[in-house]
């Protein structure tokens, strides 16, 4: 029998079971995150880090995930370098974790990241003693030079932010995948459980995902099928698929067919 | 009174510490996972009975939230 923790993902010094990242955003309240968050598998949950409202109670996200997960804070939202490592550096006091999921974005429209800002921040993180997770573009030079900075791993974008479109360039990741010694998380555009598959047949080591779940129809189910994605794609790739072959060939013996 | 930028907005306001500002501000300053920095750097929790708010200062105080 396959063993699931004789295939775990070792992101720095931690090692996990699971391969799926999830969000705690956008979810209809909070007993569908935590079923949804349940459902999924997975063991690194991602929250943003945000001015305080007092508005909002005082109950944080992170009263009701803690202890049961790895959480990745996020800079989600930053447009410089600067903010992005102040946000970070907030985070670090505030949940006394070293990791960040570093986000400098370029515009609102695309949320694309700024790779200019991307790398400065990630360069100043890494040498103050961070474990850095860059939200970052599916080309394999900024992918390299994140690496070559000292990420912990690099996540790729599948397609924009939100956008359910899935792996938009499938070679650009196996390119990434190959040519690093990191782990590599597609990060964004993830819109169902066959995204999420093939982001694993790609040779991903994992994916982090958000809104697919959190604003599917039944979020639950939608976790419970990504996490199924997730394992489909993640046991096809190390089976090792066939070759694609434009002629058929058949499975059936070739010989003794009745009335040849 | 002292004018101060609290996340973003000017206030005047009549506080020493962080912690002055913390109160004035509503913020439980015993409420886990609540992080201030004051022009760009993290005051530390321990800090803040003794850290000093300045006129002119820009003061962040966050906390987590959902997120992606």
């Amino acid at each position: 029998m396959y063993n699931p923790l004789e295939d775990s993902l070792t992101i720095a010094d931690k090692t996990f079971t699971s391969r799926l990242l999830i969000g705690s955003a956008r979810y209809p309240n909070n007993q569908i995150m935590l079923d949804s968050i349940a459902a999924s598998g997975a063991q690194i949950v991602t929250v943003a880090i945000r001015r305080v409202d007092l508005s909002a109670g005082g109950e944080t996200v992170l009263d009701l995930l803690e202890g049961d997960y790895h959480i990745l804070p996020n800079t989600a939202g930053c447009f410089t370098a600067k903010d992005a490592v102040l946000t970070a550096q907030l985070a670090r006091e505030a949940l006394e974790t070293n990791w960040i999921k570093l986000e400098v974005i370029g515009d609102r429209e695309t949320l694309y990241p700024d790779v200019e800002h991307l790398l400065a921040a990630a360069d100043e993180m890494v040498r103050d003693g961070f474990t850095v997770l860059p939200y970052c573009t599916d080309d394999p030079i900024t992918c390299r030079k994140l690496v070559d900075l000292g990420c912990a791993a690099v996540m790729p974008l599948g397609s924009p932010i939100g956008s359910g479109m899935g792996v938009l360039n499938p070679y650009n990741i196996e390119i990434i995948r190959a040519e690093n010694t990191v782990p590599v998380i597609v990060d964004a555009g993830i819109g169902t459980a066959s995204d999420a598959a093939l982001a694993m047949e790609l040779g991903c080591d994992g994916v982090l995902l958000a809104s697919a779940v959190s604003r599917a129809r039944d979020p639950v189910r939608m976790a419970t099928a990504m996490r199924h994605g997730v394992e489909a794609g993640r046991h096809a790739y190390l089976a090792g698929r066939i070759p694609r072959k434009r002629h058929a060939d058949a499975s059936s013996p070739k010989t003794g067919v009745i009335g040849t | 009174m002292t004018s101060i930028r609290v996340n973003g907005e000017e206030k005047e306001l009549r506080v020493a510490t962080v912690l002055d500002l913390l109160a004035a501000e509503e913020v439980d300053a015993t409420a886990r996972f609540v992080a201030v920095a004051i022009n760009g750097v993290v005051v530390p929790r321990g800090r803040w009975q003794e850290a000093m708010v300045n006129p002119g200062d820009d003061v962040e105080i966050v906390r987590p939230a959902p997120g992606g």
